[in-house]
């Protein structure tokens, strides 16, 4: 599988490492070179086939790393802005078979689910986990963190 | 009508002031606290500290009677979503963005924001007629460029001096909209007989304004030859 991978960071970073160990294809973009550098630092040269220096949400960029032949496209950066926008053009422009994206923010997260990306909010999964742990419950399937309802407040009411 | 800005850099700035006195009711969302208490002052309640991309401050702000929400940060990502979340979560009528990078233009149209104001790329297609057309001015754009309107002063030797309006070929999608002789503003017909000095302003679009220079002032290489 060819996976594209945009965010060089800690998730990012070992999301590519493993993959590539099992054999995919791997590219990781990041606009940052010393992302590349700490990468490498923490999980050695071959963390991944290929990296990309550029702007995620450039076409240039995207198309230098191979996403017209990409299976799937995971948006990883510290912005859920850039990764809903990447996420979307991989999606909708260059009809990536299988789109992910991290979001930090649990309403976002939600609103882009509805409307039909694969949002992965890792503050309702994390702060589920500790929630569990802490009072020693058992931890669950993780997409069960990401139903809406964890957060306390309610969802704005959407306009008639 | 209520318009939501978000973001107070300096064409949030000067757009919330814009609107305010022209009397509509405005909100401008400011993420930045230091940049908000040099605002506050003189928007008063106008002005709320707060990231606009967070569905949670766009419906404090009352997103969902909004009649129009305009993104003017300097990250065109937040700019769509921003305008991506009033369209789809508050269902407001109008959702303009600026775009920073001219390259995004197309993502934000594919994305559906069809309104989208490039501010690079309008003041470089500016920039760029200037120094294409030479004597013929680009005054305005309408129609989001789809249609200009342009100002061509005519020489002692342009080629349509001394000609009747009828008799200048134009192209289909070019109109004379006027002549400005000395201070008078004249309305032409074709028996107007064009002289130098005139101001002939034209309607035509973009890619027609260059006929329309050529037809007024001849083509520019015979003319630098001269």
């Amino acid at each position: 599988m060819k996976v594209i991978v945009l965010g060089c960071g800690r998730v990012g970073s070992t999301l590519a490492a493993s993959l590539t160990r099992e054999g995919h294809h791997v590219v990781v973009i990041d606009r940052d070179q010393s992302a590349f550098d700490k990468a490498v630092q923490r999980l050695g040269e071959d963390f991944t086939n290929e990296t990309v220096r550029g702007i995620g949400i450039d076409e240039d960029i995207l198309r230098q790393a191979g996403i017209e032949q990409a299976d799937a496209f995971i948006s990883v950066t510290s912005g859920d802005n850039t990764n809903i926008v990447a996420a979307q053009i991989a999606k909708y422009h260059y009809r990536v078979p299988k789109v992910l994206a991290r979001v930090y923010d649990p309403i976002r997260a939600e609103v882009y689910r509805e409307a039909g990306i694969e949002t992965i909010c890792t503050t309702l999964v994390g702060a589920g986990i500790f929630h569990d742990l802490l009072l020693n419950r058992e931890i669950r399937n993780c997409r069960e963190y990401l139903l809406p309802g964890l957060d306390e407040k309610p969802a704005p009411a959407e306009k008639e | 009508m209520y318009v939501i800005v978000v973001g107070a850099g300096k064409v949030g700035y000067h757009l919330t002031r814009t609107l305010i006195s022209e009397g509509h009711e405005v909100t401008v969302i400011e993420k930045d606290p230091s940049r908000a208490a040099e605002l506050s002052a003189e928007f008063g309640e106008a002005l709320v500290v707060g990231d606009g991309c967070e569905v949670r401050v766009m419906h404090d702000v009352g997103m969902n009677r909004a009649d129009c929400a305009v993104a003017v940060t300097g990250h065109d990502e937040d700019n769509l979503v921003v305008c991506q979340i009033a369209k789809k979560q508050f269902g407001v009528p109008r959702q303009i963005a600026r775009v920073n990078n001219p390259k995004n233009e197309q993502i934000f149209h594919l994305l559906g924001v069809t309104e989208t104001v490039a501010s690079t790329r309008i003041i470089y297609s500016l920039i760029d007629q200037e120094v294409e057309t030479g004597e013929s001015v680009l005054l305005t754009a309408l129609r989001r460029g789809r249609i200009v309107v342009a100002s061509v002063e005519l020489a002692d030797d342009s080629p349509a001096a001394g000609k009747m309006v009828k008799d200048i070929h134009l192209p289909g999608e070019c109109v004379l909209a006027t002549v400005i002789r000395e201070d008078h503003i004249l309305l032409p017909s074709g028996t107007t007989v064009l002289e130098p000095g005139d101001t002939v302003i034209g309607v035509a679009t973009p890619q027609d304004q260059h006929v329309l220079r050529e037809a007024l002032l001849g083509r520019r290489e015979a003319r630098r030859k001269q």
